[in-house]
């Protein structure tokens, strides 16, 4: 029993994880209505600033809150610079250049920081909390994180005009123009804040995984399913298909098929889940007009 | 008297397919305008010119300033709210939440929080529906939102494009009435396209008639309604 | 943006005589290449050959049917295994593994596509995505390792020209792959260009108002999914037989990657495009490679994100809007009525 719980509150932890990339997934689908498939290679990216600001003596904290910014500024530039000129191309063509963007952004860490993993610190004490061995302080820590990003991301989209206005300028764009909303800049703030919760994202993963280009291929699919399990454009729904995926993951790893075929059984079950729901647990199911 | 609204020699095309061929008229401040047409004669894009929605070339002057080449964003800050063909619902977001969005360029917030009563007042289903998501409201509810979010702009000039499309005759006359009534108490200039000729021209004073992109005509309502070609084509009387 | 791809779908006019002429010297030209090159880049243009094949298979998939996959790796994962296992363990002659690799893809294909049928858009993405990168896991799983080799994989022979005709081993399967390809576009062609390809074009644009017309959309999609997988399964077993060896980790997710970036580099929706695709996935990596040694992938995403801006529609899209406007300079064509 002890073990199952064990396993039950790792998938929870990893959940987190993924829950907070998928926020940065939904986030820049509310925003601009694509799938950024180099979502996570940002978020690493960012993590190697963040690592390079404390190797430099930097404190944690910090770092931390100044990675945000820089990646929030890199993604308002990618969006401007590279994104901007394939607005109104194909969307497979703007898949390709996403492609581009993450084989770009992994291939630049790899020249810049060498493949060599390294150490990322925790920002939560070492001791296991409350006596007990069952989950690390960073573990919880980061699930609490993924939690206060939620919170901001929800009242950010609920209550501000701003949130208000991304969500319309993604939706109805001409619409939104003639409501006197500057589209454009809406997708890129959108592209700024989906990078900032990718920092936040790496920041909270690098500990767990350690430090290096790859570290989020495999982060990014599981973020993927949970994003898409719990509806794309449902911010919560996100969280808790992280967590979802998460658990899933784990228990079916240790008790039902052992760590072979784990990541093929998972993802078999989530696109379970969404044939039997097409929109996701908690999405809105879109009703086609003819 | 200076016109809020000076249009002369607009010119506009869809890719290589010229629709406008020099439009030219104007808008008394105060007054409600209508640009009547048959399908396809460019009223829609005459309007979407405006707001800078299609390429354009002639010049537009409102309130005083040039705006044609401006970017629609900007346009609308100057108080120029724009009723799209369509109606132009963000179907996916509240009542609340589309009227909301209406007011985003003002920064006067206690004003506007008197303006959702007022537009409640005027459109009392709105507040019945007002969480409700505006995809799921019907046509004449939809057209009412339209409007009602165009107003939220607390706009000097109104755009409206066929406001009649699509709706039941009972909905239309209260729309309308209320576009009347709007232009009267609030002073706000309204243009208006429609194909309902009839209807447009009872509630203008200036008309000004369409056809093939060209300005054809142009009046009183009452001139245009007494035009022995109009009322055949167009009224069918 | 639909509208655009439809247009480039517009079956084209009749094959011209010049047209013809043209494919004509093309294809000599093609055929003399084996000799003209070395034995490497007689192989290297093999993979070109063999990826077109996997690209025409996606593009009808993806391009003409609308439907995305990012796992087309697995199905040329299968296609090439089936080929290898049935060489290695069974003795089967090489050329008679194709056939059976283009079947059972057309079958898995099929299969898979009947669950994909519920799945739209970013929802199918993840379900290919999700396939292609199960595949190198499935391969490794210690249950069939005896028949797959596990993670060591398959090494097998390279075929020698049969009737003994005077060639050497890279040639006659440059040959042997340029035939094959030679019968897979054909019937691709004929696919697409007859009701068929109506029928998959209608559903990808107006999918209500195709069923409303009596296509039936689930039967036509599905067959979208088996008839690519079995071009991506014929090429699957060409690829094995080429390169010699198959294991779990050269059919990556990467794989599946690039070949996407093929189809949409090539030119969605346009059979030539399939060629073009193949040329950029075969050797961009490599330039990439000589420009810069410390990040060649840096590189290659650049050239993806410049390819994409020169030409949103694909190599083979930029090509007909080029000879459009060629044609319109010229002032030759005469109006059409109507």
């Amino acid at each position: 029993m002890e073990t199952f719980l064990h396993q039950v509150i790792a998938g929870l932890a990893t959940g987190g994880i993924y829950a907070s990339v998928a926020l940065a997934l939904v986030m820049i689908y509310q925003a601009t209505h694509h799938v950024n498939f180099a979502q996570g290679e940002i978020a690493m990216f960012s993590t190697y600033i963040a690592w390079s600001l404390i190797q430099a003596g930097m404190p944690y904290w910090v770092a931390f809150f100044l990675t945000i910014v820089i990646a929030f500024v890199l993604g308002v530039l990618v969006e401007r610079i590279i994104v901007r000129p394939v607005e109104q191309a194909p969307v497979l063509s703007v898949v390709v250049v996403f492609i581009g963007l993450l084989v770009i952004f992994n291939s630049l860490a790899g020249w810049i920081y060498t493949y060599t993993i390294k150490t990322f610190p925790s920002p939560f004490p070492e001791k296991p909390p409350f006596g007990t061995h069952l989950v690390s302080s960073h573990e919880i820590g980061a699930v609490g994180v993924t939690l206060v990003v939620l919170a901001l991301l929800y009242s950010f989209f609920r209550f501000t005009p701003l949130g208000l206005a991304m969500r319309a300028a993604a939706q109805n764009p001409e619409s939104s123009r003639l409501v006197g909303i500057r589209v454009g800049w809406m997708l890129a703030l959108g592209w700024g804040l989906a990078s900032a919760i990718g920092a936040i994202a790496g920041m909270m993963v690098a500990p767990i995984v350690f430090l290096d280009p790859n570290m989020m291929s495999g982060i990014l699919l599981y973020a993927f399913a949970a994003a898409l399990v719990g509806g794309i454009d449902n911010p919560g729904g996100a969280v808790l298909g992280g967590f979802i995926v998460g658990v899933l993951e784990n228990v079916l790893g240790a008790y039902v098929i052992g760590n072979d075929l784990k990541l093929s059984v998972a993802l078999v079950l989530i696109i379970g889940v969404l044939v039997i729901r097409p929109s996701g647990l908690f999405g809105r199911v879109h009703v086609t007009r003819v | 008297m200076a016109a809020l609204l000076q249009v002369a020699g607009l010119h506009a095309a869809y890719g290589l397919t010229r629709v406008l061929h020099g439009i030219d008229f104007a808008l008394e401040e105060g007054s409600i305008t209508a640009l009547l047409g048959a399908n396809g004669a460019g009223k829609t894009t005459t309007l979407r010119a405006l707001c800078s929605m299609v390429k354009v070339e002639g010049e537009v002057h409102f309130d005083g300033a040039r705006i044609d080449g401006r970017a629609t964003e900007d346009i609308v800050r100057l108080g120029i709210a724009h009723v799209p063909d369509g109606r132009g619902t963000f179907t996916h977001l509240t009542t609340e939440e589309n009227l909301r969005l209406g007011a985003y360029v003002r920064r006067d917030k206690s004003s506007i929080a008197q303006d959702f009563e007022r537009i409640y007042g005027y459109f009392p289903r709105l507040k019945e529906r007002r969480h409700q998501q505006a995809g799921t409201l019907s046509g004449g509810e939809q057209q009412m939102l339209a409007v009602s979010r165009a107003l939220m702009l607390r706009p000097k000039l109104l755009l409206l494009d066929e406001p009649s499309f699509g709706l039941a005759p009972l909905i239309v006359r209260e729309i309308f009435a209320i576009m009347r009534e709007i232009n009267k108490t609030e002073k706000v200039s309204i243009l208006l396209v429609e194909q309902n000729a009839a209807m447009a021209l009872d509630l203008a004073d200036h008309a000004y008639l369409i056809e093939t992109g060209r300005v054809v005509l142009s009046g009183t309502s009452e001139d245009i309604k007494k035009d022995e070609a109009v009322r055949r084509s167009y009224l069918g009387y | 943006m639909t509208t655009e791809i439809a247009l480039s779908a517009a079956p084209a006019a009749r094959p011209a005589r010049s047209r013809l002429a043209g494919l004509a010297v093309l294809f000599i030209v093609v055929c003399a290449l084996p000799f003209l090159v070395s034995s490497y880049t007689t192989f290297q243009l093999t993979l070109v050959i063999v990826y077109s094949i996997v690209l025409l298979g996606l593009n009808i998939l993806t391009g003409y049917n609308g439907q995305i996959s990012l796992g087309h790796g697995a199905f040329y994962a299968i296609g090439a295994y089936v080929a290898a296992i049935l060489m290695d363990k069974y003795g089967v002659p090489y050329w008679a593994t194709i056939p059976v690799s283009g079947a059972l893809c057309l079958v898995v294909g099929f299969l898979f596509g009947l669950p994909a049928l519920r799945l739209e858009g970013l929802y199918l993405a993840l379900a290919t995505f999700a396939l292609g990168v199960s595949m190198p896991q499935l391969i490794k799983y210690k249950g069939i390792d005896t028949w797959t080799g596990g993670v060591q994989g398959i090494t097998i022979l390279k075929p020698d020209p049969p009737f003994g005709l005077p060639l050497n081993q890279d040639q006659w399967l440059f040959y042997f792959c340029l035939a094959v390809a030679a019968v897979m576009f054909w019937l691709g062609w004929n696919l697409l260009r007859g009701r068929v390809g109506r029928a998959l074009i209608a559903i990808r644009d107006q999918p209500i108002a195709a069923e409303a017309m009596g296509v039936n959309n689930a039967m036509y999609k599905s067959l979208a999914f088996g008839v690519s997988a079995m071009f991506t399964g014929v090429a699957g077993a060409l690829g094995a037989i080429a390169v010699q060896f198959v294991a779990p980790d050269s059919f990556s997710i990467f794989l599946s990657i690039s070949f996407l970036v093929g189809v949409v580099i090539g030119g969605i929706a346009s059979i030539s495009g399939a060629i073009w695709g193949a040329l950029f996935i075969q050797f961009v990596p490599n330039i990439a490679d000589q420009i810069s040694k410390a990040a060649p992938w840096a590189i290659y995403g650049v050239f993806l994100i410049g390819f994409m801006y020169v030409m949103p529609v694909g190599v083979a899209g930029a090509i007909r809007i080029f000879w459009a406007r060629m044609k319109r300079k010229a002032g030759s064509s005469p109006q059409r009525s109507g």
